[in-house]
């Protein structure tokens, strides 16, 4: 008796042993795909796998950093990859990315001209602009006082333990850079130092250092402020009338999200018709939806309804863009970057 | 009588302090509301859209499929490997169960970053492979130390007695060595298996493109911050391994009645 | 028989030969190296990533995840001890579901059990929902060191209660009964017999506990608002972020070093030598 329980568990283990590997047998062809966390409407993998019968694994990460040390450690082969401008410059610099055909992406043609062009891509070779938007302070109106319009505001001793900063390194950078005057691109050591200086000040004020989980915090309304980039705050103002965002005067980081095919892809041509397929109007429409950051397309910009386009987080005012800086590629210098940062989240908070 | 009382209400304190976050976890997860602060109404939305989530379904299978498959290879391999450590002496013996201690002992970061690094320099793609072969490596050492008390236990006459009457050392091993130490092999695997399904940290560092387990996912939604589907899929994963658990209780409650 | 059957363990010394020895070496040879080595035709020696390390700065990450780590584990005891004491002397009825729900929260995911504290503590989360009803000021409980330390106590505390109610368990009676016969008031039992025995148990706890939390990143993560680094958090940052490996291994190597320290002052005390596995 005892001996057929075994023989009957085993039976069991096996068969469903054999279920399991057979479901994920089917012979498709294999799409891999690397994005930021939260930054595609999911259901568009679905119409994608099913229109062109392929598998599509999909892989997240949260700061461009990130990403690098992903797809450089040479033991993945992506097949696509969505990040910013400033880490494709160094992948590109680096041969990590391959050339696209734009006659398999027609889409393209929808690009704004403004988008391209740009420093990170000179001859728009390597990538297809996917999302833009900037960085500010999103807060409640009626805790916070943002008539200063200033970065200091992430600095106010009247909000201590209420302030969510952001754990990425350019950003929280670019902040304390631009309230100093400087670049946000600075390779300037002792600017970077000064800039880490009023980091480490801010630090006791500091409620939490996330990427991705300000919105959900702010819409609960469990912080005053937080650092935030422009779809984040779209998404939780929609959600919570109480909020607003605020791009300060001093100016601030203008960036563009893009597709590139990293040199590890084994399937070109499927790729790009994936980036043909989310430069279609129907999939950016999808996308600014779920994602609430500023799109690229000319055409679906035609058809965002009214409210989003009088949110200035996601229609950016000329005037503010004027003031803005694109980050780069800081070369051998963004291991200063990266030294400094770990030297803030080193420091002890209290 | 007072002495009681006081362990009576420490216990429930203890038990309190243990199940109310889990209680009130399960309880979210029914809620209407997205927002945590109140209770809008009784609904099972939460749970219907976890099931549409595809990364929660991809790592579903994964988690699964990667615990099945690790269980039972590591089970074999650390059953037939109790076996013969049982069989050396001195100091070879002392050696072997070291290292195999090593990834006990071990911070599982630390685990985790030694095999990224190993299968990065080896050029082996990280993916599913690379994740399935870490936690046959965790598990095995925690399979063999449930046999080896077991093999310790066994009578070496009964295996002699057998052999003496004409059996073979393999029929040997497979009627009289196996079934005497069946429970610690059951143990083992089911051991491996919860191992498997928990671990965050060592797959965390050698997962790839596109292959994640449950963990993994629950990790990444947390960062992002309080969501009513982590709630349904904590309470789902909370019946599972209860259950789970309420099977091995009984099992080696009926075994210990039995001996 | 003996003879035959010792060949039925080679797969597994290859297998622990590729897949634990040689990560280990690895991880040792990338902390004793340094970064601009590429390949093996160009490898620089060097001992400046364990130089790097005794920078105040990371020596401080270091002491405050062991002071951290350590007052998780003194709560643990404090709160485990009579638990265990409590479990060890009920009947044997009651022993084991008393047993059983002590170790039951340790199968859960543990990502989970840290995140259900997330909805807890949070400004909006129960209990200043609670202060807030009964009139109170809300306070800030979720991203503090409280809360890091909160997290590691409910992640680990069955790791206490459970060798010590071993240990306890394994007591003779018949020891308290005669020193009871012999006059002895109930603290002095205590002290005499009880806590000396139950010594081995309260050891492995303390390690057993101590080991994982010194080590976790996901608690000061989730918990802790990123605010405090603890060592896990920045072996974590300088493999994932900073792709820093030979920072990154040297520190790892200097955590097993703690570790097996720890290990070996544990395998003094403890009796029967089997300790750390004994989950089940």
């Amino acid at each position: 008796m005892k001996k057929r329980n075994l023989y009957s568990l085993l039976v069991v283990l096996a068969s469903i042993l054999i279920f399991v590997t057979a479901c994920g047998q089917e012979e498709k062809e294999v799409l891999n795909i690397l994005n930021y966390d939260i930054y595609i409407d999911k259901s568009l993998l679905n119409q994608f796998e099913i229109e062109n019968n392929v598998t599509i694994k999909y892989d997240t990460y949260s700061t461009p950093e990130e990403m690098y040390i992903k797809a450089k450690a040479g033991a993945s082969n992506y097949d696509l990859i969505i990040s910013s401008e400033y880490m494709i410059e160094r992948m590109i610099n680096e041969g990590m990315v391959n050339k696209l055909n734009f006659e398999n992406i027609p889409n393209y043609n929808f690009i704004g001209e403004e988008f391209k062009n740009q420093p990170y891509d000179p001859n728009n070779e390597y990538a297809v602009p996917y999302f833009w938007g900037t960085l500010g302070i999103l807060y409640n109106k009626n805790t916070v006082d943002v008539s200063s319009k200033s970065w200091e505001i992430l600095w106010d001793k009247n909000h201590d333990q209420r302030i969510i900063m952001m754990d990425s390194q350019r950003d929280s950078f670019a902040a304390a850079l631009r309230l100093l005057g400087y670049s946000l691109n600075t390779v300037n050591e002792q600017e970077l130092d000064e800039a880490k200086e009023l980091l480490l000040k801010q630090k006791p004020l500091v409620m939490a250092y996330i990427t991705d989980g300000a919105p959900d915090i702010m819409i609960n309304e469990e912080a005053d402020m937080a650092l935030v980039w422009s779809g984040e705050a779209v998404s939780a103002m929609e959600e919570n009338e109480n909020l607003d965002f605020v791009i300060p005067k001093e100016g601030s980081n203008i960036w563009i999200d893009a597709m590139f095919i990293p040199a590890t892809t084994k399937n070109q041509t499927l790729s790009e018709k994936f980036i043909d397929f989310l430069c279609s109007k129907e999939s950016t429409l999808r996308n600014i939806d779920e994602v609430w950051y500023s799109t690229v397309h000319t055409d679906a910009i035609k058809e965002v309804d009214e409210e989003l386009l009088n949110n200035e987080a996601f229609n950016i005012p000329a005037e503010d863009i004027n003031n803005m800086e694109m980050f780069r590629d800081p070369k051998e210098f963004i291991d200063l970057y990266s030294s400094r940062w770990t030297e803030v989240m080193a420091q002890e908070a209290n | 009588m007072v002495k009681k009382y006081l362990s009576r209400i420490y216990m429930a304190i203890i038990f309190i302090f243990l199940y109310s976050p889990i209680i009130v976890l399960a309880i979210y997860s029914f809620n209407e509301s997205k927002s945590r602060g109140n209770w809008t109404g009784f609904s099972f939305k939460w749970y219907l859209e976890l099931f549409q989530d595809r990364d929660i379904k991809m790592a579903l299978y994964y988690t699964v499929s990667i615990a099945l498959i690790s269980a039972i290879i590591s089970t074999i391999l650390g059953t037939a490997a109790a076996i013969g450590i049982n069989s050396m002496k001195g100091k070879i013996k002392s050696i072997i169960l070291n290292i195999n201690y090593l990834p006990v002992v071990n911070p599982d970061i630390v685990t985790g970053i030694a095999l990224m690094i190993l299968y990065i320099s080896l050029n082996i793609k990280l993916g599913f492979n690379t994740m399935l072969i870490s936690h046959i490596i965790f598990n095995t050492p925690y399979v063999i130390l449930s046999i080896l008390p077991k093999l310790r236990q066994l009578d070496t006459h009964m295996t002699e007695a057998a052999m003496d009457l004409g059996a073979t050392p393999m029929y040997a091993l497979r009627k009289v060595i196996i079934p005497e130490i069946k429970p610690g092999i059951i143990t083992g695997f089911l051991m491996a298996f919860t191992l498997s399904i928990d671990d965050f940290i060592i797959s965390y560092f050698t997962k790839g493109e596109g292959v994640t387990n449950l963990s993994i996912v629950i990790y990444s939604m947390a960062r992002r911050g309080v969501r009513p589907t982590i709630n349904a899929l904590s309470t789902i994963m909370l019946t599972v391994v209860l259950l789970l658990m309420i099977i091995v209780n009984n099992r080696s409650n009926a075994i210990e009645k039995s001996k | 028989m003996k003879d035959r059957t010792k060949y039925f363990s080679y797969p597994y010394i290859v297998w622990m030969t590729i897949f634990i020895i040689l990560p280990s070496f690895l991880v040792l040879l990338y902390s004793i190296t340094s970064k601009e080595s590429n390949g093996i035709t160009t490898i620089n020696f060097t001992l400046e990533n364990y130089k790097l390390f005794f920078d105040p700065m990371y020596i401080n990450i270091l002491f405050d995840s062991m002071t951290l780590a350590a007052i998780s584990t003194l709560i643990c005891l404090i709160l485990g001890y009579p638990a265990a004491y409590i479990i060890s002397t009920s009947n044997i009825s009651k022993r084991n579901t008393l047993l059983f729900l002590c170790i039951l929260p340790m199968w859960m995911n543990m990502l989970l059990r840290t995140y259900a504290w997330m909805t807890i503590l949070g400004n909006n989360g129960l209990i200043n929902n609670f202060l807030e009803m009964i009139g109170f000021q809300k306070v800030n409980l979720l991203y503090t060191r409280g809360a890091t330390v909160m997290g590691m106590v409910y992640n680990f505390i069955p790791f206490m209660i459970l060798p010590i109610y071993t240990a306890l368990s394994k007591m003779d009676i018949g020891l308290i009964e005669a020193a009871d016969d012999l006059g002895a008031d109930k603290k002095t039992i205590f002290r005499k017999i009880i806590l000396p025995l139950s010594m081995p148990g309260v050891i492995s706890g303390i390690i057993m506990v101590f080991m994982p939390a010194v080590s976790t990143f996901i608690i000061p993560q989730l918990l802790g608002g990123n605010k405090n680094m603890m060592i896990g958090n920045l072996i974590e940052k300088l493999f994932i972020l900073n792709g820093d490996w030979n920072f990154g291994s040297a520190i790892s190597i200097i955590m097993m070093i703690i570790i097996l320290i720890s290990m070996s002052i544990m395998n003094k005390f403890d009796v029967d030598k089997e300790g750390g596995a004994r989950l089940w």
